[in-house]
């Protein structure tokens, strides 16, 4: 005699491939967008899940910033063997190249990458992209709907969201109409990592603390490397560091950490006082509503 | 690092912790996001960057206290108009559960949100001002958590501390809530005197109120027994997506995906498929972590059946002799949410029932309900936004439901625009929850 009752990771991971059941039962062309962190493996790792033991039948869409860490790199393209998926890969250097983005004063790419995902979008014929996007990471972010709307500019209207009621999503769209839909929107930070730890997923290494050269700039601790190199007058050192978000190499910092495997993060996060993206991210820090500003442009 | 996040940590990943979704509703004073704050607060789920911003915000507009609110006041405009416009989602977990807050704004003319909230909640959570007593905002919060069916209410009766934590106005207030509600069907009803504001009552019992020997809010709500609320009597299993691998390894695979809404299913079971009505059983029940013994609600599984039947998505699979009504005149009672038009008699939508599209017409609106006062107003010839009325639809294809109050997975429904696709309703089926 069981209780019935499922653990919260198992109800978050069913009412997770739930959503990605029905967006592909649904929708004519969805696309998973994958960063190569964290929270875009775990939702890939999910919609295997989902599918077993078919493959899974939509390609994913890595937005390249050209600014990877090497690592990253390689942890998606063994997930892309591994699960024998289309890879769909929208360039941002190329887009630099062909004059539709500019390379923005401060070096982050962040921005400029919604016109590149925009395009690729559209001439994928994509109607619905999943993202890995979850409500506890940010304010904006707490109002989004699981099946978020985007008109033909691919523009998030908060004031505009469609009802979402039970579990009953509904993603019809006109003709150049598009869903985001986040899978994860119930997962938190902890969840996240609870759950990496036990499935054991496969992850850039890059999030398992080790001794890193760094170099210490108003606080943010840079791993040292071509995309951060030392500046004139700055001295590294040698510390146990970890990231906690993976986003581009020139502008995502590394934590102080002696967490070196699975569980040990699993503590640390259930520990830690301050945001993932408060700790890591100089590119969230431009304004109160910088999130919500770039959601509206049409970033995920 | 304390005892108690270790503790937490270990917990989530040994899986011995469930999950809690409440909804809590409230106006702008009457302390819910105070409440809110201090839950997050005290569960250590408020991080030291977001509350720095908090309070350089009400630093800036030269408020005397941090305004935690503010935390949850997400976009631009609510913070510009200083109300709340839309559905928040807030998590924290214990060592004992995880809990996911939907946040929903009091207001009348967000009704729709409220009933967004309470569509997925476990318990709602009900402010009362203990300076004010039952308030119509209590009552129509009251009554839109019984329309949805939430089997939990708490009436956390805030403010004490300006009331010198009164034993008589607490228990005066309980008196007229319980009174209102015995009109309503609410299974199980929780009164807690708190100060959100103070802590009273809130994680830790309060020394302020010997009178009162119930627990605090967070333990009420870390032991609260929700597990039987579940339906895990009737088998209903609508499908939602046919596995069909082409691979040369797993050829002859044919698997029925889909969300367990009620019911326990195992191997072996007599079922039948709706709407062929033919029977077999099932063969095994597939998940990527291998074959299970059993599944139930709300876990997400393949199964797979002994004879090749014609199945696709939209089907039902249930129990022969325990089958779910196959209605094309569906009587049901429904929240309107758009605000650019209204349910008029003979307009034509497309209806979502579990995984299964259709197209309806509105054949007859039998009353319109005055959320404040309960009043049904049968001459009502339209249903607007936030307005709740009793109506009549004739459906293209049948639908297999059960009524709402018995299976809100079977008994839901949402109506979409078919011009602008947008999702105008939510409709439960069967008439209005009475006490029986």
């Amino acid at each position: 005699m069981t209780s019935h009752v499922l653990s919260q990771l198992r109800s978050l991971e069913a009412e997770s491939i739930h959503i990605i059941r029905e967006v592909v039962a649904e929708m004519q062309r969805p696309v998973l967008l994958f960063s190569g962190g964290k929270d875009s493996i775990v939702m890939l790792h999910m919609a295997a899940k989902a599918f077993a033991p078919a493959r899974i039948p939509f390609p994913i869409m890595h937005v390249d910033t050209g600014l990877n860490f090497q690592t990253v790199l390689d942890c998606r393209d063994r997930w892309v063997d591994r699960l024998g998926i289309q890879l769909v890969v929208a360039s941002v250097q190329d887009a630099i190249d062909r004059g539709l983005v500019r390379e923005e004063p401060n070096g982050s790419r962040n921005r400029i990458q919604t016109p590149v995902l925009l395009e690729a979008v559209e001439k994928n014929g994509f109607d619905a992209a999943f993202g890995g996007g979850r409500r506890d990471e940010e304010k904006a972010r707490a109002k989004e709907r699981v099946f978020s709307f985007r008109d033909d500019f691919g523009q998030w209207d908060p004031k505009n969201q469609r009802p979402e009621i039970w579990s009953l999503y509904n993603g019809r769209v006109h003709q150049g109409e598009s869903i985001r839909v986040f899978p994860l929107s119930n997962w938190t930070e902890l969840d996240i990592w609870s759950y990496i730890a036990a499935e054991q997923i496969d992850i850039p290494d890059l999030y398992l603390a080790q001794e890193r050269e760094v170099v210490d700039r108003d606080g943010m601790l840079f791993a040292v490397n071509e995309f951060t190199p030392l500046k004139d007058g700055e001295t590294s050192e040698i510390r146990s560091v970890r990231y906690r978000t993976v986003g581009d190499a020139n502008l995502t910092a590394a934590v102080e950490s002696e967490a070196s495997t699975l569980e040990a993060i699993v503590e640390e996060t259930a520990a830690v006082r301050i945001t993932e993206r408060g700790a890591t991210r100089g590119d969230d820090k431009v304004s109160e509503a910088a999130m919500e500003d770039r959601k509206r442009e049409g970033y995920f | 690092m304390t005892t108690t996040e270790n503790t937490t940590a270990e917990a989530l990943t040994d899986g011995s912790v469930d999950l809690l979704r409440f909804a809590t509703a409230g106006s702008v004073d009457d302390g819910k996001s105070t409440l809110i704050g201090r839950l997050l607060f005290d569960s250590k789920t408020i991080f030291e960057d977001q509350l720095d911003s908090v309070e350089q915000v009400s630093q800036d507009r030269g408020n005397d206290y941090t305004d935690l609110a503010l935390l949850t006041d997400g976009l631009r405009a609510e913070r510009e108009q200083g109300i709340t416009i839309d559905v928040a989602y807030r998590y924290f977990a214990t060592p004992k559960r995880k809990f996911i807050i939907a946040d929903t704004p009091g207001h009348i003319q967000y009704t729709r949100n409220m009933v967004t909230g309470a569509s997925t909640a476990d318990v709602a959570l009900i402010l009362v001002d203990a300076r004010k007593g039952v308030i119509e905002q209590s009552r129509r919060h009251t009554f839109l958590a019984t329309l949805l069916g939430v089997p939990h209410i708490v009436v956390c009766v805030n403010k004490m501390d300006l009331v010198d934590y009164s034993e008589e106005i607490f228990e005066n207030i309980r008196k007229d809530f319980t009174e209102f509600a015995s009109r309503l069907r609410v299974p199980d009803l929780t009164f807690i005197p708190i100060s959100a504001l103070e802590g009273d009552n809130v994680v830790n019992r309060s020394e302020n109120t010997p009178w009162y020997d119930g627990p605090a809010l967070l333990s009420h709500l870390e032991r609260l027994h929700v597990a039987s609320d579940r339906n895990l009597m009737d088998v209903r299993f609508p499908v939602q997506y046919v596995i069909r691998p082409q691979s040369h390894d797993a050829r002859d695979y044919r698997g029925y995906a889909g969300t367990v809404a009620s019911g326990v299913m195992k191997p072996g079971d007599k079922v039948v498929a709706l709407p062929t009505g033919l029977e077999t059983t099932i063969e095994a029940i597939d998940t990527a972590d291998g074959p299970v013994d059993e599944a139930y609600p709300p876990m997400a599984v393949t199964v797979r059946l002994a004879d090749e039947i014609d199945i696709s998505r939209g089907d039902m699979i249930a129990r022969p002799n325990n089958t779910p009504a196959a209605l094309q005149n569906i009587d049901a009672q429904i929240c309107w949410m758009d605000s650019d038009s209204s349910l008029v008699p003979g307009k034509k939508y497309a209806i979502k029932h579990t995984t299964r599209w259709a197209r309806a017409m509105v054949k007859d609106i039998n009353y319109r309900v005055d959320v404040n006062t309960l009043h049904r107003d049968e001459e009502a010839t339209e249903i607007k936004l936030n307005e709740i009325g009793r109506i009549q639809l004739r459906v293209t294809q049948p639908l297999f439901v059960d009524p709402y109050q018995q299976n809100p997975q079977t008994g839901s429904f949402i109506l979409v625009d078919e011009s602008t696709n947008k999702t105008v309703a939510a409709g439960m089926i069967g008439g209005l929850p009475h006490a029986s």
